[in-house]
This record gives structure tokens, C-alpha cells and sequence, in this order.
């Protein structure tokens, strides 16, 4: 870990013009993700900004009835809140079957939407990884995959986004709301908020330097079944290998998203008219364009069979 | 004393103390975070080290920059190849500790960075700038297993009658491949010292198995005198065979502290783990069994191929083969190829876990062909001798032996309960109620399946030695240099003094892994539980015979019990016998070749029912029953850990870990505990263990064997045949993941 100044924000403008300041710093919310990429050395900013104090730690209903998630509210927080929980329940299951208890004690809304990928070579410093070093090549692509995306991915980067919660939120028409370091505010669907790999693997989201997350909305309420399935080679604490997160209505339409699979939380709406002709029509639409490995080709079956569960539970 | 004739009766049979569920004597301490392990020694002074590991698997290094690490903030001194002076290599280490300018294998230490503070050290450890020159390296087994070589130690190969011409006469055949891959060694504690040096004298507080072999090998390492050294590990947060040696930690917090003048700490950083240190090989493994229609084996082949370092030990996986069912035509080889993967080595159960995980799935598979219950099976074939090895020595006068061939007569085990372990078992576990026909039996999604195999483990004594002192306030104190690592030493060696000594267990003080102690057997191989208590035990029988010529009894009728020495109707307190000051006896156990004689072996039956997501392919494990057959259990509380703990590790080899080779680079790509994934809680919901009732007076004064790996050999492959059971898909390629179960699965 390199040395870094430490400041605590007092304002939410204050803390985007503060990061502004310094090309180098970075927010620190939980700490959960940062820090440990700083002790590699993966992060290295020389200045932190802690949001932490920013009241920015509650739930609000809006005006459309809909909910106003705080940036800074604690995933378990979330996860427990009474109107996630009877409106919401895909985002508190998503976020439940994430990391753990401890952990998601300190985590934020705005620290998971932006925690980084879990690809082995990035976190190997003498790899060359183009996310990490970029234009440094990227060592995954012909390694060690089986994590890694299947859809969406570029010859520089084949990396996942890892978050549970982002799966949730893609698939609930989520907005980020932000403020950028000039004070303006605006609001980012989740849609465009997270970037394919492309060329430039090291940009993840629409976020620009300095610019804070203050909070998450999600619009008025769609009923419906709300399943999150996740599947993973040990029944906890562990990452996806592939995750859906669904909202299946009385009448089998429904919209889901799919983790584990590309850089982002992976969404195809059009394919969502097919699940009346079942899961394996529904993922040739979804997995049009996927180049998978050798060793992750199986990510495409097991999505399939993960969505034919979701519809089979939701149908009983 | 020497060991040589099966134990009589003795004063650890009373079983007062021994054999007795009593919590752990140091359990308080680890309980209320006051048991210090090695990291947790804080010396005035101290520095902290920065292990820098090797960025490439093969090689050179063509230059090392370290000049810019040296001037960051609290650097005090770094270690590396060129500046630490000539070091030597242990006789247990295969690749170099501190590496340079050659590289053996990725992560292999090149430097260590002292500095004020941990975080100093790890800051300027990023600072270090290496140039390699790479060189074509050896990767995949199976690439290389071709050019395999027979090991030269050991016996690598095995053959009895003529296996060839009896497979090819067998009624039923069976011939397939199986492979296990590495596996680390993922212990809670990082291999850890802190070091320190006085003139030429080197004190190590660290975290290790064998503190013997630990000490030896740093004296040949640093080239310095083996009496100059102390090790100290009285606590150990687990090692399966990771920390049975020395390790870089060791070796290279002494050089920095040499460097540094200053004690110096030294944990190996998680990452660094799976490649700087050892691991268990991965095999690939031929089976081939032959046997009658009715079930009757009569021609078994095992093979297996594994890779190591140039210098490097195979992974014995044929071990059990050579053991565990009859058969007259008989085979096993062992081929070893050179890898330039990190060394490997032993974990927990070496040979035989990779082994039965291939074994017992093929006898599962052998049962099927046949069509016979799969414990019918394994009972039908059932022996009572070595079946590989007649090779006890002809006794002229004995008639039965001249019916042997070669003139040698059987060997017989010692013990041998397998058949009651299935039997047992299947009672307990309720195996009537598994069906026989693959992926037949539903639970609303889940596709349910009951597996079964044996588990074996050959039984190994080490000599040990103890010193034991009574006070005079009649409290007994033991001093060895075994280790308790997790495993309960602390407590059954109390147990055995108090038993022998005839005191309560509050009354015995225990001191462990000190190099200043008697040399014990030290923990590995399952041997450290019987071998270590025997050690006390020969102590305590010195120490008995001292305190009654000290209180002038005769020794043959001599009782020790309720604090007293009694004979005859004369009863005086044991402490009296220390009035005048303390009592120390020593003795080592010293074991003959009694067990050439009489074969000793563990064994037992493990029982798995699964769950299989018809969708996913996830397998999740609903209960877990081992029965055990292994001599005299000291403690059935802290023997139940162990094989519980090994239940735990053999379902992570069965379902999920794995290193992952990146075979273009040579090094285990997925080196943390995020990327190597073993069981959590969730994974193991029930488990239960049986022990049968068993003395084993072959063994040891103690009567016991071991059970630390005996509790993981053969747990994968009951894993793989309740998998099978449940949805029909075979899989021969551990772990059993979904990917590898998919493909076979009914569509949903
Ligand atoms: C062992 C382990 C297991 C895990 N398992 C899972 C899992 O199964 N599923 C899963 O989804 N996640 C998992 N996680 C990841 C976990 O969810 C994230 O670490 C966590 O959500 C990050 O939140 P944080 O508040 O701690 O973020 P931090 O670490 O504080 O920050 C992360 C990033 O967000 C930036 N940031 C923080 N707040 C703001 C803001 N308001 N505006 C702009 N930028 C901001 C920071 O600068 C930093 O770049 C796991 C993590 C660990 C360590
Ligand atoms: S996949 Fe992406 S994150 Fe992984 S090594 Fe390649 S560039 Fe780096």
C-alpha cells in the first residue's frame, strides 16, 4: 500500500470537489473493496475521501413511489428494510446471497455498484492485465477462464462484473443519481452506467472523475415473483458462476438479468418476449454474440438451466 | 525403552483418564485469543520482512533493482540471494527458500524487505524491480507423464503372481483413468516466524509440524550449528502437511534478523501461499480390476503418474491397492515425471486420499458391473492378510508358512474391522434405503443419491521422546518437542501422564514444541497421537520407578492412583516423593519391527447422501457418516475433530478445490482463498463418526493408531458414488463440479 492523505467530507458536493482537487483520490465508502486492491496495490490513490458521514445512509420513498436507496446505506441495511423486502425482494435477495454477514455490514450501495472484477490475473501483479495496466495485454484471455465472460467481452478483456446487487438493480430499471465535482447532478439509468470492456477495459462506468454516487431509485413497485438464483460451486461466500436475477409475472411474462457472464450486469430485453418459448429460446437471444473459452463454454448451458429454474419456481 | 513385543497389560488400560471426551487443556487459551501463536511473539525491537516472490516459474533473474525499496520510509535492510551469504538446502526441501539467480518455480522467495513496519515493508516490497530471463518450462502432467520415471526411493512398483494373464482371464473387466488435481494446503494460520538472534545463537518462534526436522534443516540451510538453535511452535493454526517442513518464513526471517540486527517477523502473505510452499500432486491414476461373475476379484492394476520439481517425491496413490482387497494376480507402478510446477509434497493422507478418491470410485463402478451391492462387493473381497506382500519371514518350523509363495508365510494385519465398518454403517446410515438404480430418487428440484467406500490408511510410528517432572506440589509437568496442530496433543499427552501418574488431569502441566524438549515423533502422517502419548508413557515409567525408590516401595506391585503411591497396605502421597526437590525422568519410545511382523492399518467406512440440482448441476452434501476402526481412541472428543475436520476437507476435494495451472506460465493462477475455494459451513451440514471398539496392542503401550487421515481417505470418492447414485453421470476427474456434471444431465 502506498501512503495517502486521508479527508472527511462534510457535504456530498464538498467531497466531488475535494476528489476534483486531486487527479489521484478516490472515495472510500466501506472500505471493503478499496482497500484490499490498495494493499496490492492494484489501487493506488494518494488521497481518500470518506463519504462516509454524508447522510446519505437512508431509504426515501419518491414521488413516483418509488424508493431513493442512499449511496451509503450498508447492504445489509438494505437487504433488511421493510419495503426492499415486501417491494423490492429480488434486490434483498441478490444482496443476501452476496459475500457475508460481516461484510456486508460494511458495505455500501455505491461501493457495490462499483466494486471491481474478481479475474484471477487482475489481482496478480506480475500478470500483464490491461485493466489494471492499460495496453499491458491482457493474460486471461488463453489462461486460466472459467470465471470469466462469455458475452460482451473484447480481445483486451474478458473480465466479469462480480456484484450480485448490480444484477438486481439491472434487472428493476434502476437510476444512479450523482453529483459532479461543478455541483451539477444527474441521473444515470443503470442501463449506461456500466461499460463493456472494449479497448479500454480500465473504464468500468459512466462515472467521471470525481463525480459521487449519492443514492440508487428504483421505480414504483412491478409485483410479480421475484427470484434471485445464484449458482456457485460451494453453497456460500463465493462468487457467481452464473447468478439471474428475475421478475416473473402471474402470466409468465417477466425481465430478468444475468450475472457472472459479461462485464456487466447482462440485460437483453428483446430476449425477455421469449420466455413464453422457454429458457433455451430465451438464451439465443441472450448469448447471440458470446465468444466463450474452452473452459467457461459451460456458463451458457448452466444460464439456460438457471432460468428454466426461475421459471419453474415462479410458476409454483 | 524399545518396543518390540505387543504391550501387556499397562496403567493406561485403567482408562480413567485415557479414552475419556475431556475438552481441550488449552482450549481457554485459544478460546479467549491468549494462546500465542507464532506472529502474535512480540520481541522488543522488532523489524517486519516482506517475502518478494518470484514472477516467473522458470528461469533467471537477470537483474534486481533495490536500490529505490531501500531508501523508502523505515527500510532497514533486504535480503536476497546475492547479499545473504552461501546457503545450504535441507534434506527435506526440494527447491531453494531463497531463490536467485536461478528461479524454480513462481513465487519461490528472491528477497525479503525488512523495515519498522509491516506496512513499510510491504509499501517498499512493491519497490523492488526484477528482470527475468525466462526459460520453457514443464507445466502439464499430462503432457509430461510419458517421460515419467520410475522413482528411485521407496517401492515404487509392486507385483505379485501375474497380473497381466489374470485380467485377461478375468470373467469381468474393468479399465478406466481417473484424475486428481493439486490441491493446497489452505491451513487458517500462514506459515509465520518471528526471529532472533543472540551472538551466534538463533531463536525462532514459528509455526511448524516437525520441530526436529524444522531445526535440522535450517541448520543445514543457514549453515550454521544445529545446537546453535531454538525452534518454538507451541501452537499451530493448522498444517496438513504444509508446515511438516521448513519453510521460507523460517529461513528467511533468521536472515533478516541477521541483516536487520533485530528480531524480525515474517508471515507469508496469503497470495504467496500456493506457490512458494508445498502441495499435494496431482495424479492421474489407471485402474483395472478383473474378477469372477459371483464377485470374486482376482487381478487388480493400479497405476499413477504425478509430477514434481527435478529431485521430487511421486504422490504414492497406488499406497491402499497394495492393501486393501484380495485378488492373486496383482499390480502396482508409479511413475514420476519432472514439472517445474511448485513442489510438490505431502498433504494430509498422502497417497492414499489421491488414491482411494480413484479406488473407490472404480470399485463402485466394478460393483455395478456385476451387478452387487457395492458394500457386498467390498466385503466379498474382504483379507485378513497383505494381500500384495507376503513378506513376513518364513518361519521353517511353522507348517502354514510353507503354503506362501516364495517360501514367505502371509502377513496379517493386525486389526482388521473393515467389514464391520460397512456393516455398522450401512445399519446407521440407512444404505437399504439408497436405490441401487442411478438418478431415481427426487426432492422437489434436488436429485437425491447414497454413496459409500472404504477408507484406509496404514498405520506409522515414530520414535518419541518425553521428559516428565513431578514438583513438589505433586503437579507433573510433560516437556516435548511434539506439536499439537489443532490436533489435541496437548490433552491426550496429559491424559497419558495423568493416567500413568495417577493424578487428576489438573494436575498436569504440558509443554510443547520446543527444540529444548526430547525429540518426539512430531504430527504428520497420523503417527503423532500413538507415537507421542507412548513417548510420555516411557517417561512416566521411569519417573514411577524413581518416585518408588524414592519412597521406598517395591516396584511390582506398585499402584499410582488418587494423588497416591500405594502397595500392599502402605499409602503415601505421590508429591512426597519430590520433598526434597524435583523428580525428572526421560525416555524416548523406540519402536522395533514389530509392525514388519504384524501389518497395522486404519480403517473404515465413510457414508455421503447428496443432493444434485436437477437444473444447475450443484451438488450439495446432506450427511456425512464415518465409521472407524483405528486401535484405542485416547479422546473421543478431539478424535472426533479430526475426522469430522477430515470429513470437511475430503467433500472440498470431492466438490470444489482445485489449483488451477495456467500452463502457459507455470504457477497456480487462482492463489487465494477467494480463487481456491474450500468447504464453508454451508457446505457440511451433518456429519456423524463412529469409532469401533478396538485395542491394538501391536501398535504401541497406548493400544491406539491414528485417525487424522484416515477421516479424509476415501471421502471423495463416496462423494463421487452418491453423485453417480443420484443422477447417473460418472465423473472421473475431480473435483465435481457442475460443468463436469452438465453435460450427462436429463434436460430440464
Ligand atoms: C471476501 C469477499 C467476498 C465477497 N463476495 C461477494 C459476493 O458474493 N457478491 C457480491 O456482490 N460482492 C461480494 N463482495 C464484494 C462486496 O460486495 C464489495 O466489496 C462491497 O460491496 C464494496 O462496498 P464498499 O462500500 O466497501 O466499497 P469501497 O471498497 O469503499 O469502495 C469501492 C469503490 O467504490 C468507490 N466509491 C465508494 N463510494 C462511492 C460513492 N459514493 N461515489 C463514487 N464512488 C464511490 C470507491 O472509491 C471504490 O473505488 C465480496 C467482497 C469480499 C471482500
Ligand atoms: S480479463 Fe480483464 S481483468 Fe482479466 S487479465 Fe484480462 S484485462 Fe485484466
Amino acid at each position: 500500500m502506498k501512503s495517502f492523505s486521508f479527508e472527511r467530507a462534510q457535504s456530498p458536493a464538498d467531497a466531488a470537489a475535494a476528489a476534483a482537487r486531486q487527479p489521484d483520490a478516490k472515495f472510500i465508502a466501506g472500505g471493503t473493496n478499496l482497500l484490499d486492491l490498495m494493499k496490492l496495490e492494484i489501487e493506488v490513490p494518494t488521497h481518500l475521501i470518506d463519504v462516509n458521514g454524508l447522510a446519505l445512509d437512508r431509504i426515501e420513498d419518491t414521488e413516483q413511489g418509488g424508493i431513493r436507496i442512499g449511496a451509503l446505506m450498508r447492504n445489509t441495511d438494505l437487504a433488511a428494510h421493510e419495503r426492499v423486502r415486501s417491494d423490492y425482494g429480488l434486490l434483498s435477495r441478490a444482496l443476501l446471497a452476496g459475500a457475508s454477514g460481516q461484510l456486508r455490514n460494511k458495505a455500501t450501495t455505491a461501493g457495490n455498484l462499483l466494486q471491481r472484477t474478481r479475474c484471477p490475473y487482475f489481482y496478480d501483479t506480475n500478470m500483464a492485465c490491461n485493466k489494471r495496466q492499460p495496453g499491458s495485454g491482457c493474460s486471461a484471455i488463453g489462461g486460466f477462464t472459467r470465471q470469466l465472460a462469455v458475452v460482451g467481452v473484447s480481445d483486451a478483456c474478458i473480465a466479469t462484473n462480480p456484484s450480485d446487487m448490480n444484477v438486481a438493480l439491472r434487472a428493476l430499471d434502476a437510476t444512479v443519481e450523482t453529483v459532479k465535482p461543478d455541483g451539477q447532478t444527474r441521473a444515470i439509468p443503470i442501463a449506461d452506467f456500466h461499460k463493456l470492456p472494449g479497448d479500454t477495459p480500465h473504464i468500468e462506468t459512466a462515472l467521471e472523475q470525481g463525480e459521487l454516487i449519492t443514492a440508487v431509485t428504483l421505480p414504483k413497485p412491478l409485483g410479480g415473483k421475484h427470484i434471485y438464483r445464484k449458482v456457485r460451486d460451494r453453497a456460500s461466500y463465493a462468487f457467481a458462476l452464473v447468478s439471474v436475477g428475475a421478475v416473473i409475472q402471474p402470466d409468465g411474462t417477466g425481465r430478468f438479468a444475468v450475472g457472472g457472464v459479461a462485464h456487466k450486469p447482462w440485460r437483453v430485453e428483446e430476449a425477455e418476449s421469449e420466455l413464453s418459448r422457454g429458457a433455451p429460446a430465451v438464451s439465443q437471444r441472450l448469448f447471440a454474440d458470446a465468444k466463450p473459452t474452452n473452459e467457461n463454454r459451460f456458463k451458457l448451458a448452466l444460464t439456460t438451466r438457471a432460468l428454466a429454474s426461475v421459471v419453474e419456481e415462479a410458476r409454483t | 525403552m524399545k518396543f518390540d513385543t505387543p504391550a501387556a497389560t499397562n496403567p493406561i488400560d485403567q482408562l480413567k483418564v485415557v479414552g475419556q471426551p475431556h475438552d481441550r487443556i488449552e482450549g481457554p487459551l485459544k478460546t479467549t485469543g491468549t494462546a500465542l501463536y507464532a506472529y502474535e511473539h512480540n520481541l522488543p525491537n522488532q523489524a517486519y520482512g516482506y517475502v518478494v516472490g518470484a514472477g516467473i516459474a522458470k528461469g533467471r533473474i537477470r537483474s534486481m533493482e533495490t536500490a529505490e525499496a531501500k531508501r523508502a520510509p523505515g527500510v532497514i535492510a533486504i535480503v536476497t540471494a546475492e547479499n545473504a551469504g552461501k546457503l545450504g538446502i535441507g534434506e527435506k526441501n526440494t527447491a531453494k527458500l531463497l531463490g536467485g539467480p536461478e528461479i524454480q518455480h513462481y513465487h519461490q522467495a528472491i528477497a525479503l524487505v525488512v523495515a519498522e513496519s509491516f506496512e513499510q515493508a510491504r509499501a517498499a516490497a512493491n519497490l523492488v524491480r526484477v528482470e527475468y530471463q525466462s526459460e520453457k518450462g514443464r507445466f502439464s502432467l499430462n503432457e509430461e507423464k510419458g517421460q515419467g520415471k520410475k522413482p528411485e526411493d521407496g517401492e515404487p512398483d509392486s507385483a505379485v503372481g501375474d497380473f497381466q494373464a489374470g485380467f485377461e482371464r478375468a470373467a469381468v473387466k474393468f479399465d478406466a483413468i481417473y484424475h486428481t488435481p493439486d490441491h493446497s494446503h489452505a491451513m487458517m494460520e500462514p506459515h509465520a516466524s518471528v526471529a532472533a538472534w543472540d551472538g551466534d545463537k538463533l531463536m525462532v518462534w514459528t509455526s511448524n509440524q516437525m520441530i526436529n526436522w524444522g531445526a535440522d534443516d535450517l541448520a543445514k540451510t543457514l549453515n550454521i550449528n544445529r545446537d546453535s538453535i531454538r525452534l518454538m511452535s507451541p501452537f499451530v493454526g493448522g498444517g496438513f502437511g504444509g508446515k511438516l517442513f521448513l519453510r521460507s518464513d523460517i529461513v528467511l526471517a533468521a536472515l533478516g534478523a541477521k541483516a536487520a540486527h533485530r528480531p524480525v517477523k515474517v508471515a507469508l502473505q496469503r497470495p504467496l501461499i500456493a506457490n512458494n510452499t508445498t502441495h499435494r500432486p496431482a495424479t492421474v491414476q489407471r485402474i483395472r480390476i478383473g474378477a469372477s461373475q459371483d464377485g470374486k476379484i482376482s487381478a487388480i492394476g493400479h497405476e499413477s503418474w504425478s509430477g514434481d520439481l527435478e529431485g521430487g517425491q511421486p504422490e504414492n496413490a497406488v499406497q491402499q491397492t497394495r492393501f486393501l482387497y484380495a485378488g492373486a494376480d496383482r499390480m502396482t507402478q508409479t511413475r514420476l515425471a519432472v514439472l517445474d510446477l511448485p513442489e510438490g509434497n505431502a498433504m494430509r493422507a498422502p497417497g492414499e486420499a489421491p488414491g482411494l478418491m480413484a479406488l473407490e470410485i472404480a470399485m463402485d463402478e466394478m460393483a455395478e458391473r456385476l451387478e452387487i451391492d457395492p458394500i457386498e462387493f467390498r466385503i466379498l473381497n474382504d483379507t485378513q492378510v497383505v494381500p500384495d506382500k507376503p513378506s513376513a519371514p518364513a518361519d521353517e518350523t511353522d507348517p502354514q508358512a510353507k503354503a506362501g509363495e516364495g517360501g514367505n508365510k502371509d502377513l496379517p494385519f493386525s486389526q482388521r474391522q473393515l467389514t464391520e465398518c460397512f456393516r455398522q454403517g450401512a445399519e446407521r446410515f440407512g444404505w437399504n434405503k439408497r436405490n441401487p438404480q442411478p438418478a431415481q430418487v427426487r426432492d422437489g428440484r434436488w436429485l437425491v443419491g447414497i454413496g459409500v467406500a472404504a477408507a484406509f490408511r496404514n498405520n506409522q510410528t515414530m520414535d518419541s521422546g518425553a521428559r516428565v517432572r513431578l514438583a513438589t506440589d505433586g503437579v507433573v509437568t510433560v516437556e516435548t518437542d511434539m506439536t499439537d496442530i489443532g490436533t489435541g496433543s496437548y490433552t491426550i499427552i496429559a491424559q497419558t501422564a495423568a493416567e500413568m501418574m495417577g493424578v487428576p488431569l489438573e494436575m498436569v502441566e504440558v509443554r510443547l514444541g520446543d527444540s529444548t524438549y526430547p525429540v518426539s515423533s512430531g504430527s504428520g502422517g497420523q503417527w503423532g497421537g500413538n507415537s507421542s502419548t507412548a513417548g510420555v508413557y516411557a517417561a512416566c515409567v521411569k519417573l514411577r520407578e524413581a518416585v518408588a525408590q524414592k519412597l521406598g516401595f517395591n516396584a511390582d506391585d506398585i499402584e499410582f492412583a488418587d494423588s497416591k503411591v500405594r502397595a500392599g497396605n502402605r499409602s503415601l502421597p505421590l508429591k512426597d516423593a519430590a520433598k526434597d526437590g524435583e523428580i525428572v525422568a526421560e525416555d524416548t519410545l523406540e519402536f522395533g519391527d514389530l509392525d514388519k511382523k504384524i501389518h497395522q492399518s486404519t480403517f473404515g467406512a465413510h457414508f455421503v447422501e447428496v443432493g444434485v440440482d436437477s437444473f444447475t448441476g450443484e451438488t450439495r452434501i446432506r450427511r456425512m457418516m464415518a465409521v472407524c476402526a483405528a486401535g484405542r481412541i485416547l479422546n473421543p472428543k478431539t478424535a472426533r475433530s479430526q475426522v469430522i475436520g477430515a470429513l470437511t476437507m475430503g467433500a472440498g476435494a470431492a466438490l470444489m478445490e482445485e489449483l488451477a495451472i495456467d500452463e502457459r506460465h507455470g504457477f497456480f493462477a487462482n492463489h487465494d482463498l477467494a480463487g481456491y475455494e474450500v468447504p464453508v459451513h454451508a457446505d457440511i451440514p451433518h456429519q456423524e463418526v463412529v469409532f469401533l471398539d478396538e485395542t491394538d496392542p501391536t501398535s504401541s503401550p497406548m493400544k491406539a493408531k491414528g485417525v487424522g487421515e484416515l477421516g479424509i481417505c476415501g471421502v471423495g470418492a463416496a462423494v463421487a458414488n452418491a453423485i453417480y447414485n443420484a443422477t447417473g453421470v460418472r465423473v472421473r476427474e475431480y473435483p465435481i463440479t457442475l460443468d463436469k456434471l452438465l453435460p450427462e444431465m436429463p434436460d430440464v
